[in-house]
């Protein structure tokens, strides 16, 4: 029977939003359970705060009892929620991997490849992270199982009859 | 049937949309759409709907009819189905929700798949949202995996178990039998998940801790990996900036942090590593910051040597005058972890660190200033709290508050005069009084009645900066205590810090009084006000009539409040003149209150609540007070002169036990006396030591009436020499029943440090046969065991 450390505060990414400069949500990562009103009301609030910054600001702020890490590309914002304990320099190289991954993925990514192919983003971020945690390094391999499970999907709708371009 | 619009091509037309209201019936329509589609049991456009069911759940429309079909998507055996099948379920169902439990079996199922990439799913799915119920359930599949050789599962696999540990902790032991060759894998992926993993296990579970330090002897390997990631050369695949996986990196230096935390034998296999990662590590990039970051924060944790943390420390630092503001920000954070168990070498960063304050941006100024608090000691004090003030003038409002607390908090602690302290505090009501918080007031109150040398220019001072405007409460309310207070003071000219200003009586209740009539002014700040004139009617000696006027126009005020106060100031002029000197004398000095605790607040009397601590002033019904140099005005004066406290206010010692009436007292017999016989009154003192302070002697009086006729309204004041403290409590009542039939008693405490010979003088007033009684009167037979 272990004995366990009590109240130990879990280290881990609590969510991921992708959103415009005029607030609009792009893409929704959550690794803890809210219900869909709690997470509208954090996304809501949250989106406001950060739009508020100005440029010269740094890219952490606290925000409720966790730390906001942000940064923007271009017309979008890439914001993640961390605990305390987390170290946000590295979290700021965890949303440049993402960014340089949708980058290589569509070539020379922008706005409207995440708002029209947002599935695909989700896929790709799903094979980058796993429950919060960096699941792999090699930007290379992430991209590798990406384009395989690309194929898989492929082959299978043809073989699936007639539906050879895209089933969605 | 036509064939459902497609996704991009939906996207496309929600876009074009002008209105919301456009928009929302666009919605409307391909909702129904859906639904219909969905009734039908569409299997060919299931995935499609449900994308685009997904696309409208972002914009914030409702999407909970499409859960079902998720979980149809799932069971599907095409992959494309799957992969929206499982993303609709991380999007739209979550652990509230019954219907979750039923993905189970599908995520079993998918688990064991013969393909890789649904297995993939399976676990992804299962790691970011599985209920703990779901891990219950699935835990030894995910076992499974976390055994197998396909690295691309393997990493996959130990993530999910970091999920299942976290939702359900009794599960982590199942897992340890799969941990034990996972660090000797060459795939990065598999080297990072796994690091993740032992640190989730060791920090949740002091038994793996131990374990894993001991028996697998996991230092040394992490020490391994992490040598060969800065040794080896560049791995175009992990490279990032000229840095070999700084993730991987990262995550192990915080493994070794755990481990090597309360840990002689740990903290030291990892020395070497940890110093040679903190000066080869190239700081051109966030990248390299970051894993210096993660080696600043393991070497401050775990128990290295000075050397060590010296260079730890230097290198935030360095970060300090980084011009990426990130790294300021994450140097300010981390020397404030420091500052307290490092603080000398801290210290050394001190003027970086208060030039941060100058920073745009807020994060950065508000680690900055708490940072200068912590930093501030009595050889700094001056030029710190210059450039604090400074801050606090020009910065945000947010800050202001907090910044005026610490102000406070640290010139108590280090003021190098009290003439600074008194100088500081006026600047910072000046400067930023509306912010300031009200329990600063008390506290300020409490500062400036025990400077007593300090009081006339105290008094000016805070006289000329409500001249000019009194809405800021705090300042206002303190200052108008002080006027009423000193206010003598003032009118008298008898400043010596600095040119004494020319006020004259009637100057001094303008403001006062427009203290009163301003709307700017709170209900509390008018109590202040109306109760520091009617002090003045005591201290004044041409205004008494206009005074009376102000009390008696606020008998009939609307705030209830300044009613009561205002009736009860008249009463005092009315009924009780006689008394009105000696209850609104000079407030003696006052307990020092510990700024954080409880208070431990001596009035004279024992009625009144504890008011320092409250926002409300001293109330109204004070008892004889013993400020000398009032008492002996009435007396006449000779050489026994004004009490003055001898000991500094931030010495808290000296009069703690003069608060404690039946503690600590010795009772050994020092014979009691006769310090007053005459007409029928006779006085009696009985005296106590107190065992923990040799200074104090306790006075009990017993005053009593041999007469035939009752002595009321009976006021006993007493006066000591320069070089004792005196306190009067409450009497028992005022009234001394005839023929000896019982007593008022009362209580003195006596502080007399420097064990001179005690002498008194009395004066008595009470009603006697229809007409006023006085009588003064001098005590010299103390026993010398009342004060040796």
């Amino acid at each position: 029977m272990l004995f366990f450390f009590p109240l130990l505060p879990i280290q881990q990414m609590q969510f991921m939003l992708l959103f415009s400069r005029q607030g609009k949500l792009r893409l929704q990562k959550w690794y803890v359970p809210l219900s869909d009103k709690e997470k509208k009301k954090i996304t809501r609030e949250l989106v406001q705060t950060v739009l508020a910054r100005k440029p010269k600001m740094c890219s952490f702020l606290e925000w409720r009892d966790l730390k906001i890490v942000y940064k923007r590309y271009a017309s979008l914002y890439f914001c993640c929620a961390i605990e305390d304990q987390d170290n946000e320099l590295i979290t700021l190289e965890i949303i440049h991997r993402y960014v340089e991954l949708l980058d290589k993925y569509f070539g020379s990514v922008c706005e409207l490849d995440i708002i029209f192919n947002f599935e695909k983003a989700y896929f790709i971020l799903d094979e980058f992270l796993l429950g919060g945690e960096v699941q792999e390094t090699s930007k290379k391999n992430v991209l590798k199982a990406i384009e395989q499970a690309d194929l898989l999907q492929e082959s299978q709708n043809e073989d699936w009859g007639g539906l050879s371009e895209d089933i969605l | 049937m036509p064939a459902p619009i497609r996704l991009r091509e939906l996207i496309r037309t929600i876009r074009t949309a002008r209105t919301q209201a456009e928009e929302r019936e666009m919605i409307q329509k391909e909702c129904a759409a859906i639904r219909s589609s969905f009734r039908e049991e569409d299997n060919t456009y299931r995935c499609r709907n449900v994308a685009k069911l997904l696309y409208m759940h972002m914009l914030g429309y409702p999407a909970h009819f499409g859960q079902l079909e998720c979980l149809k998507l799932i069971a599907s055996q095409k992959f494309t189905d799957k992969r929206i099948g499982y993303l609709g379920a991380m999007l739209l169902l979550d652990e509230r929700q019954d219907v979750h439990l039923l993905m189970t079996n599908c995520i079993k199922n998918d688990l064991n798949h013969s393909t890789q990439y649904v297995q993939g799913l399976a676990l992804c799915t299962l790691g970011c949202m599985g209920s703990s119920e779901m891990c219950r359930d699935l835990a030894g599949e995910v076992e499974k995996l976390l055994k197998t050789s396909n690295s691309y599962l393997r990493k996959k696999a130990a993530l999910c178990a970091v999920h299942v540990i976290r939702k359900v902790p009794e599960l982590m032991e199942m897992f340890l039998p799969a941990t034990k060759n996972l660090l000797n894998e060459k795939n990065h992926g598999v080297l990072h998940t796994s690091v993740v993993l032992l640190t989730e296990m060791c920090e949740r579970s002091p038994d793996m801790l131990a374990h894993f330090r001991k028996n697998e002897k996991l230092v040394p390997q992490l020490v391994r990996i992490l040598k060969n990631l800065i040794m080896s050369g560049y791995s175009p695949e992990h490279d990032v900036s000229g840095i070999s996986d700084p993730f991987l990196q990262v995550r192990i230096l915080r493994l070794l942090r755990i481990l090597g935390r309360n840990d002689d034998d740990s903290s030291e296999a990892m020395n070497d590593i940890l110093a040679q990662v903190a000066t080869n590590t190239e700081t051109s990039k966030n990248v390299g910051n970051a894993i210096l970051y993660e080696t600043v924060l393991t070497i401050m944790d775990i128990k290295s040597e000075s050397g060590l943390r010296v260079l730890a420390i230097n290198i935030l630092g360095r970060f300090l005058l980084n011009n990426d503001k990130n790294i300021r920000y994450v140097a300010l954070t981390s020397l404030l972890k420091t500052v307290q168990t490092d603080h000398n070498a801290v210290q050394r960063h001190r003027s970086t660190i208060v030039d941060c304050l100058k920073d745009l941006d807020v994060s950065i100024k508000r680690r900055a200033m708490e940072l200068s608090f912590a930093l501030v000691n009595g050889n700094n004090v001056r030029g710190m709290m210059k450039e604090l003030l400074y801050f606090l003038d020009s910065c945000e409002p947010e800050f202001k508050a907090d910044c005026a607390s610490g102000i406070f908090l640290a010139a108590e602690k280090y003021a190098p005069s009290k003439r600074w302290h008194i100088d500081t505090i006026m600047r910072v009501l000046t400067t930023a009084g509306s912010y300031v918080r009200d329990d600063a007031v008390p506290n300020l109150i409490q500062l400036i009645t025990n400077s007593v040398e300090m009081h006339a220019y105290t008094v000016q001072r805070l006289y000329k900066a409500i001249l000019g405007d009194y809405s800021q409460q705090p300042l206002v309310q303190v200052a108008s205590w002080c006027i009423g207070e000193y206010g003598d003071l003032l009118v008298s000219g008898q400043c010596e810090e600095e040119e004494p200003i020319q006020v004259t009586e009637d100057e001094v209740l303008d403001i006062l009084e427009s203290v009163l009539i301003s709307n700017m002014s709170a209900s509390v700040t008018r109590g202040y006000a109306l109760t520091a004139i009617m002090k003045l009617s005591t201290r004044f000696t041409c205004t008494v009539n206009r005074i009376k006027k102000v009390v008696s126009i606020y008998g009939s005020s609307i705030d209830v409040e300044l009613q009561q106060r205002a009736v009860e100031y008249n009463a005092l002029f009315k009924k009780y003149d006689h008394m009105r000197p000696a209850l609104l004398e000079r407030m003696p000095v006052m307990e020092k209150v510990t700024t954080n605790g409880p208070a431990e607040i001596v009035q004279t009397n024992g009625e009144t609540e504890t008011a320092v601590l409250e926002t409300k002033p001293p109330p109204s019904g004070l008892q004889p007070a013993n400020q000398a140099n009032d008492l002996l005005d009435l007396l006449g004066g000779s050489d026994i002169t004004p009490v003055i406290p001898t000991a500094p206010p931030s010495k808290p010692a000296s009069g703690g036990e003069l608060l404690d009436l039946l503690g600590d007292l010795n009772l050994t017999g020092i014979p009691s006396i006769t310090a007053y016989n005459k007409n029928g009154l006779k006085i009696e003192f009985t005296f106590e030591r107190s065992n923990t302070n040799p200074s104090v002697t306790v006075i009990t009086i017993q005053a009593s009436n041999s007469t035939e006729l009752d002595m009321t309204d009976f006021v006993f004041q007493a006066a000591v020499p320069k070089t004792f403290q005196l306190q009067l409590l409450s009497p028992s009542s005022s009234v001394i029943p005839a023929f000896n039939s019982g007593t008022i008693t009362q209580v003195i405490k006596v502080l007399n440090p420097q064990k001179q010979q005690l002498r008194m003088r009395i004066k008595l007033t009470y009603n006697h046969k229809g007409s006023a009684m006085q009588d003064l009167a001098e005590v010299n037979n103390f026993p010398p065991q009342s004060w040796q």
